[in-house]
């Protein structure tokens, strides 16, 4: 929890995604310590999942790729391992779908995840109501709880009367991907969220550009960016460079 | 966080799905408790059953091929005779009344082997509503029938062409666009699963079936049923036959799942049948028994009824199984067609290749009990979607 809270010091914190496995494990883990030592202030790293239902076309492309690569839960944890012996201090927090957590069986991934070095989980698939299992399992590392657009009122302060770690705020109705304008309505959105909670609050879902990052960063407290940044290191001839001026990019923008 | 109706089936059953879903779900639930207790609502829902749907169906006493297995006498259940082939009708009829009623206009479906995509779009141009089904391009392939049909309503038929192209990639891109959508569609699922509270609604809805079918047989043969047959998918026609009969505890209720080319062949949709892959898991919302590596992917699968071919079994049938009140079984492509056959030439009725799975588990009991005896099958569609596949597998045989 204090690699979790420390990264909250200096913000707004700059957040990407990336998915273990892609292109492949061994460069997924270079773009990762590129990331982290290149700006990232906190890294989702990905599990794939045969079924992403909240993923747009890029981050499925990309996971899988992972999949065809062979990535499972405990080469994940291996990678996580690997990056902390590497001397990566920023928190990793896990984000994938629950099927292939529940199998690889909850008292091993937190006892494994623990040792490895990672900082939490985000399972996009699990909602409040059928976290109580989980959260039980992996304590004392928090599941991010996740809010949107739709959550009424009443129900944001059932959902963040007990989060940990930070608040992933997801900005639109749909699923993930770089999108050409930001979502209608982002400030009030943040304002109905911190009514609820003291926790950092970070945007994640359709933010693509340093421009569009920035100016999340002036509402909230931490910014996700997934596809596009999946996107920039696929496409890339060298995706340890283009991980490195990725996140150096986002970086400034925020700063 | 208030849920109106129990939203699991012991273990079974839940919500597993993203946040921004969550207060659709709990919108339906509201509108679907206030609509079945809404005397309104059930009249229009019952009067259209009955005057567009051809409600109630048939049971059918087969005579001849009760005398060709010497046993048990078979009733067949006929939802291939109501409007639009199968029983997906009954589902997106009830559905597509209370999606009007919650005031939206779009609606997204999901469809493997086409039935309930042809029963969507129905519906949709019965009520005015706008719709888009999501159909893998392998099922596209061998459902040609059914998506000019759907096509022909005024659907629009998007095709899926992730993963294995099959009925769970159509739902992951129908759950996808639900999720853009939310505030203005309605995700009409078509089976027994998914999230609370789609396995309650759609069995309240299909249990038409078997309150039909109760009061038919009693009439018919002058007996409660020894047995009832019904293949199960993700388990909507079996469960809606199942449910009215759960209190006769004399009545053996049998599930029959896609064996294909042999459960021991890994090339198969039994869930329940090989429990080196059906294990406990999460998938499209539910938690259930779904056919996984040992990695936690959700296996391929296979069979020559795209309606039986998915990963995941409705939860209340897990529950069922526990509780031993219904038993699961599966058979395989070649035991189906060859049911298939069967009923074709002694009763005069082509049924879905996935009803015939069903047709084969009676093929199998049937001499195993007296003719005072009685099975019903649930003969869950008509097989003319299935003609292009049933020449390919028998060819010159047919």
């Amino acid at each position: 929890m204090t690699r979790l809270a420390n990264a909250f010091d200096r913000r707004p914190t700059f957040m990407p995604y990336y998915p273990l496995g892609f292109p492949t494990p061994a460069l997924s883990v270079d773009v990762i310590e590129a990331l982290a030592r290149n700006g990232a202030d906190l890294i989702e790293v990905g599990l794939p999942f045969s079924d992403p239902l909240a993923d747009g076309p890029v981050i499925q492309r990309a996971t899988q790729i992972a999949l065809q690569q062979g990535l499972t839960v405990a080469k994940a944890l291996q990678a996580v391992a690997e990056l902390r012996a590497r001397g990566v201090t920023t928190p990793l927090v896990l984000m994938g779908y629950f099927n292939p957590l529940l199998a690889y069986g909850l008292e091993r991934l937190a006892r494994k995840a623990a040792e490895a070095g990672a900082d939490g989980f985000i399972v996009p698939d699990l909602p409040p109501e059928e976290a109580a299992e989980f959260e039980a399992a992996i304590a004392p590392l928090p599941q991010i709880r996740m809010v949107a657009p739709t959550t009424p009122d009443e129900r944001l302060a059932a959902v963040l009367s007990e989060a940990r770690g930070f608040v992933y705020m997801v900005s639109l109705t749909g699923v993930t991907g770089a999108r050409t304008a930001l979502a209608e309505g982002l400030a009030e959105f943040v304002g109905r969220v911190r009514a609820h909670t003291a926790l950092p609050v970070c945007v994640g879902f359709g933010i693509g550009t340093p421009e569009q990052a920035q100016a999340v960063g002036a509402l909230a407290d931490g910014v996700i960016v997934g596809s596009a940044c999946v996107r920039a290191i696929g496409e890339s001839a060298d995706p340890v460079r283009t991980a490195a001026d990725f996140a150096r990019a986002f970086k400034a923008a925020l700063a | 966080m208030t849920t109106r109706l129990p939203h699991k089936f012991g273990p079974y059953g839940g919500q597993f799905v993203p946040e921004t879903l969550m207060p659709a779900l709990d919108e339906l639930e509201a509108a679907y408790v206030a609509a079945r207790q809404d005397p309104a609502f059930q009249a229009e829902l019952e009067g259209l059953l009955r005057t567009y749907v051809g409600r109630p169906t048939p049971l059918t006493h087969a005579r001849r091929l009760s005398e060709h297995l010497g046993g048990a006498q078979i009733y067949l259940k006929r939802e291939d005779l109501a409007h639009t082939g199968a029983h997906k009708i009954n589902n997106a009829l009830g559905q597509g009344l209370l999606v009007k009623r919650m005031g939206k206009r779009r609606i997204v479906a999901e469809t493997g082997a086409g039935q309930h995509g042809v029963a969507s779009a129905t519906v949709a141009a019965l009520l005015g509503l706008e719709c888009v089904v999501y159909m893998g391009t392998v099922d596209i392939a061998r459902q040609q029938p059914n998506v000019f049909r759907m096509r022909l309503l005024g659907a629009e038929v998007r095709p899926v062409d992730s993963g294995s192209q099959t009925l769970k990639d159509a739902i992951n891109e129908a759950i996808r666009d639900w999720v853009t959508n939310v505030q203005t569609t309605h995700y009409l699922l078509g089976s027994a699963l998914g999230p609370h509270p789609y396995p309650t609604m759609v069995r309240d809805f299909q249990s038409v079936i078997g309150r039909e079918a109760r009061a038919q047989v009693q009439a018919q043969a002058g007996q409660l049923p020894d047995l009832c047959i019904a293949c199960v998918g993700g388990g909507s026609n079996a469960i809606g036959l199942f449910h009215p009969f759960l209190d006769d505890d004399g009545v053996e209720l049998i599930g029959v799942e896609a064996g294909g080319a042999g459960v021991e062949t890994g090339r198969h949709a039994a869930r329940f049948g090989d429990p080196g892959r059906g294990r406990l898991g999460v998938i499209h919302g539910t938690r259930t028994f779904v056919l996984q590596t040992d990695d936690g992917q959700i296996a391929d699968t296979h069979s020559v009824s795209a309606g039986l071919d998915y990963a995941a079994v409705g939860p209340e049938h897990a529950q069922l199984r526990d509780l031993e009140r219904a038993y699961y079984t599966s058979a395989t492509d070649q035991e189906a067609l060859a049911a298939l056959q069967l009923l074709c030439r002694t009763e005069g009725i082509i049924p879905a290749l996935e009803s015939a799975h069903a047709v084969a588990e009676a093929v199998k009991r049937a001499p195993q009990l007296r003719p005072d005896q009685v099975i019903v099958i649930n003969v869950s569609g008509r097989g003319d979607k299935d003609l292009n596949t049933i020449i390919g597998e028998l060819g010159e045989k047919a």
